[in-house]
């Protein structure tokens, strides 16, 4: 069973920033300063193997305000491999979208494949990829584009 | 079995920013197509940005602002509501949970959960017949139907890109505190103080998300002297990942209802 290994690069770094806390909560509509700066997450794992990709942007930094493209590392879920892209205009998220979808599953079929028996107290291995959230202490923005449950929701948003 | 099973349902996710928090909603069976979901789960990010408007700490002109700097004279309902609820968190916590802060009033702890429910409720109804689940900042909110659960990791708090443990869920709420990607952020009301009580996170799943959310920070920031007060507490389970990165849960407990298990590395808390 693979890891679930994140790469948090410089792009995810930006957008770090840009969706952090102070700035999310503003004003709505503009008015934000994201600063995009080089910064490194302490989440990145120690050992980091075959779990990502590498990832890449296309932005643009007008008057404080971020817009662009923004695609997040690949992350391992029950449908396979996802890879999230993020569009923010002006600071806004307009879209998210899964940029890589799990291969040999096309998306109408894709979970037919995984017609697994569920009961209340079965044991689900942890690191499976069998899971459909994740709980943990408070997720801000910020760690989102690189964590499992932004690759779960990308998965099963509408295309 | 002839019911298709979970993974052979449709399915949908919508992912919004509220409350500085990414918030998924995502709904399996024939409602997910439904245009009456979708137009519930526009209306819950709209209460959620409403709530926001009204109980940010962080807006200069939110009515929890104004509370702050003493200009309240006329509070609103819902802040009735909340203070309110907030008077019984503080006392069914014997303290542990308390909006008035060295800092100054911050419910914050509370709102999220109460507000997430109230944003909850259009779409329980629309989606009736089919399974949801809303997940604010990894406090999660769901439902499904008979003979489905959705499966909900609890995130390593030693690494967030991994999940300990894993819990299939039906109905209720699960809700996790602890040191996360932000580094310690609980505060002993006490003290003023970061929370350090030995455990590095709390996870509680209680009926509702409002309480599953109040206990997991009571229980973070006790540590593992709140397992006798949860244990009795009713509805509600706690998983605490320990410094050593073991787990003592009352997942398995006999007093709660429905069958447990033990994970792997984990201890049982009976009733004693």
């Amino acid at each position: 069973m693979r890891r679930l290994t994140l790469w948090i690069v410089s792009t995810v770094a930006a957008l770090v920033l840009l969706f952090s806390y102070h700035t999310s909560t503003g004003a709505a509509g503009g008015g934000q300063t994201a600063a995009l700066s080089p910064t490194t997450p302490g989440t990145s794992s120690s050992s980091s193997s075959s779990g990502g990709s590498s990832s890449s942007s296309s932005g643009s930094d007008s008057s404080g305000s971020t817009s662009g493209t923004f695609t997040g590392s690949t992350v391992d879920t029950r449908w396979g491999p996802v890879q999230v892209q993020v569009t923010v205009d002006s600071g806004k998220i307009t879209d998210v979208q899964a940029v890589v979808y799990p291969q040999d599953n096309p998306r109408d079929q894709e979970i037919n494949a995984y017609a697994l028996p569920v009961l209340h107290d079965e044991v689900i291995d942890a690191q499976s990829a069998q899971i459909d959230a994740v709980s943990g202490a408070t997720v801000t923005s910020d760690g989102y584009i690189a964590s499992l449950q932004a690759a779960i929701d990308a998965a099963n948003l509408k295309s | 079995m002839t019911q298709p099973t979970t993974a052979e349902l449709p399915r949908r996710a919508w992912v919004e920013q509220v409350m500085g928090l990414p918030i998924s909603v995502h709904v399996r069976g024939d409602a997910a197509t439904s245009t009456c979901v979708e137009r519930a789960v526009h209306d819950l990010f709209e209460s959620l940005r409403r709530a926001d408007e009204r109980f940010s700490t962080y807006r200069r002109d939110s009515e929890v602002s104004a509370r702050r700097r003493g200009e309240d004279a006329d509070p609103s309902a819902d802040m009735l509501k909340v203070l309110a609820l907030c008077e019984r968190a503080r006392s069914r916590t014997d303290g542990a949970f308390d909006p008035d802060l060295p800092g100054g009033f911050d419910p914050s702890g509370l709102v999220k959960g109460w507000a997430v429910e109230r944003a909850t409720e259009p779409l329980r109804e629309a989606a009736t017949g089919s399974d949801w689940l809303v997940n604010a900042g990894g406090d999660i909110l769901l439902h499904a139907e008979p003979g489905r659960t959705w499966r909900v990791g609890i995130e390593d708090p030693r690494n967030p890109d991994r999940t300990l443990r894993a819990l299939s869920l039906s109905r209720g709420a699960i809700a996790t505190s602890g040191h996360g990607r932000r580094g310690a952020h609980i505060t002993e009301p006490r003290t003023g103080r970061a929370a350090d009580s030995g455990v590095l996170s709390a996870t509680v799943l209680a009926p509702t998300l409002l309480w599953a959310d109040v206990y997991a920070t009571a229980a973070y920031v006790r540590g593992l002297r709140a397992l006798p007060w949860l244990g009795r507490t009713s509805g509600a389970r706690v998983l605490f990942v320990c410094g050593d990165g073991s787990l003592v849960s009352t997942l398995a407990s006999p007093t709660t209802t429905g069958p447990g298990y033990l994970g792997r590395n984990e201890r049982a808390y009976a009733r004693p």
